[in-house]
């Protein structure tokens, strides 16, 4: 079984469409959605859902007004500032204890952290493991690598060939759970120097987690000289660009439709260049 | 006055409305821009600013003298994120687990553990002409984004009008972002994508009780979902952008709308003057 992962730094540069059109291509797979924080993907491949299941970050501190006596140790000690007027800021709160363990009152207690859901369900292309976490949550790392987990397992289980995952922007927390250990990364890019400048920290973060990297380029002739040299940094980092994709008004309208571009308009320039990107992503694969 | 500019999902223009009403407003106002989204930065792109200092953001993660360490287990017991473990005869750290909590060395009887710092990221701080200008870099590799969010946070100066240009999202670097900010703007596109984040982005303001109002960036590429959600929601629309290549090759490169298109500059006035009387309207009903 292998597992691609597809990512950018920068947000917005056409991901989850991508994942919704490799979902419509790819035979034999299980799908993921990670970016548990502002999740799309079902928008494309609208999902019924299976299974729901509970997710519980690190449990929260809450204060017992009864019995606090004031002493100021817990303000002291917290050294996320969540602690004022002897109340305890949930969003603020990391979960770490040390004022449950420093509270001689014994008027601290780790409450249980309901913090998002994730789910197992059924798509037109094959079963889909995605999340919501709650609002202003903390540990998505670890919501990432539990819906991770849930579609190996499933993919394993059923003898699917691979796992296609929709990853998060940025590259801390959630982009780390969901990098680590995937056979391959493709970082969709955008002609920027907004574009550049983010792909060449991603590129920084998987070298360092030693994950072998494609690179696509979409809405390409926006900037076609941006574009060139974006192909020229890859070459340097001798990272291959798998393609480009142009600007193209059928990739929004397939989105507004709620379908995967390959599907609502397979003739499209955008179709057949993500087509062909995705037969160097399986080559790469293999 | 501060200002945070938020998005829910990224690539909406977040950058590009915090510069541009940055530029416009250094015209006759003191201004400073934050740049909150640590894990990629952009905004020193557009404004250029000149960096005079670095400051390092760290965390004191634990130092275990072993001659001293009883090998009770203590700290494993007490560490929340699994970040030291008594194995056998050592003591283990896993420093990029660690959140700094410092409840290892609380937690050990003996004494036995110390502090040290670890590097976690960067604020560079300088000028852009008139704009006081300081972002945050997370260290590549490194997971924890919301300290270096919180030290470019206290680099805010009240005396001048403050423009957080924030991480996409609505988890805890998004919170740390925008917490305490006079109004938040919300720049969404109009399409399922855009409207299925900008109802998670409304949903965090509305937690932390921040006023804020919406801007739609490419507004003619899409449908009225937006435009439909906000009227329903009673949310105030206070710019709309319609897609325009020229504009969007200029953002390619790296340029400011009102720089290369001064007559865009009437734009981001009326945007600050909307921004005032929603402040103020938003302080009167609170009062």
């Amino acid at each position: 079984m292998k597992e691609l992962l597809v990512i950018s730094g920068k947000g917005g540069t056409g991901k989850t469409s991508f994942v919704g059109s490799f979902a419509a291509l790819a035979q034999d797979k299980v799908l993921a959605d990670c970016d548990v924080d502002a999740a799309n993907l079902h928008l494309l491949l609208k999902p019924r859902v299976k299974e729901r299941y509970e997710f519980y970050g690190l449990d929260k501190a809450y204060i017992d007004p009864e019995k606090c006596t004031e002493c100021g140790k817990c303000l002291q000690l917290c050294r996320f500032n969540a602690i004022s007027n002897f109340r305890v800021d949930p969003i603020g709160c990391e979960g770490c204890q040390v004022c449950y363990y420093a509270c001689e009152e014994g008027a601290i207690e780790m409450r249980p952290n309901l913090s998002g859901y994730w789910f197992v369900s059924e798509t037109a292309y094959g079963p889909l493991i995605h999340a919501k976490l709650g609002l202003a949550e903390e540990n998505s790392g670890k919501l990432v690598s539990k819906v991770r987990q849930a579609a190996r397992e499933l993919a394993e289980r059923q003898g699917y060939a691979y796992v296609l995952v929709d990853g998060p922007p940025g590259l801390g927390c959630p982009v780390i759970s969901s990098l680590t250990g995937v056979d391959l990364a493709l970082i969709i890019t955008e002609p920027s120097v907004a574009g550049l400048h983010d792909l060449e920290r991603l590129l920084g973060l998987c070298n360092h987690f030693k994950v072998p990297t494609l690179v696509c380029i979409n809405k390409w002739d926006l900037a076609p000289e941006i574009s060139q040299q974006v192909e020229e940094f890859c070459r340097k980092k001798r990272i291959r660009v798998a393609g480009k994709v142009p600007f193209d008004d059928s990739l929004i309208e397939a989105s507004i439709q709620g379908e995967p571009v390959v599907i609502r308009d397979p003739e499209s320039k955008a179709s057949k260049n993500i087509s062909s990107v995705w037969d160097t992503v399986l080559e790469a694969l293999a | 006055m501060i200002i945070a500019v938020a998005s829910g999902k990224g690539g909406t223009g977040k950058t590009t409305i915090a510069t541009n009403l940055a530029l416009t407003l250094a015209e006759n106002l003191p201004v400073q821009v934050l740049d909150c989204d640590t894990e990629e930065p952009n905004a020193h792109l557009f404004l250029k600013p000149t960096f005079e200092t670095t400051e390092e953001v760290q965390i004191k993660i634990p130092v275990v003298n072993e001659a001293r360490c009883l090998k009770c287990g203590r700290c494993t017991e007490v560490c929340a994120f699994h970040a030291i473990a008594v194995m056998g005869k050592r003591v283990l750290t896993f420093p990029e687990l660690c959140h700094g909590c410092g409840g290892c060395l609380l937690a050990c009887p003996t004494g036995a553990i110390k502090e040290a710092p670890k590097k976690i990221g960067v604020v560079e701080l300088g000028y852009a002409g008139t704009i006081k200008f300081a972002h945050g870099k997370l260290a590549v590799g490194t997971p924890l984004a919301s300290p270096v969010v919180k030290a470019v946070r206290e680099k805010a100066e009240r005396q001048r009008v403050v423009i957080i240009d924030a991480p996409p999202g609505t988890s805890c670097s998004v919170v740390n972002s925008v917490s305490g900010a006079d109004y938040c703007l919300l720049v969404t596109e109009p399409t399922p994508f855009g409207l299925n984040d900008l109802v998670l982005a409304v949903g965090m303001v509305r937690k932390l009780g921040l006023p804020f109002g919406v801007i739609i960036n490419r507004s003619d590429q899409g449908d009225r979902r937006i435009e439909e959600y906000c009227r329903a929601e009673k949310i105030p629309i206070l710019l709309k952008i319609p897609f325009n290549r020229r504009l969007a090759a200029l953002y390619a490169r790296g340029g400011c709308i009102v720089e290369e298109y001064p007559e865009w500059k009437e734009t981001f006035r009326d945007l600050w003057q909307r921004l005032q009387r929603e402040v103020g309207y938003e302080r009167a009903i609170s009062n």
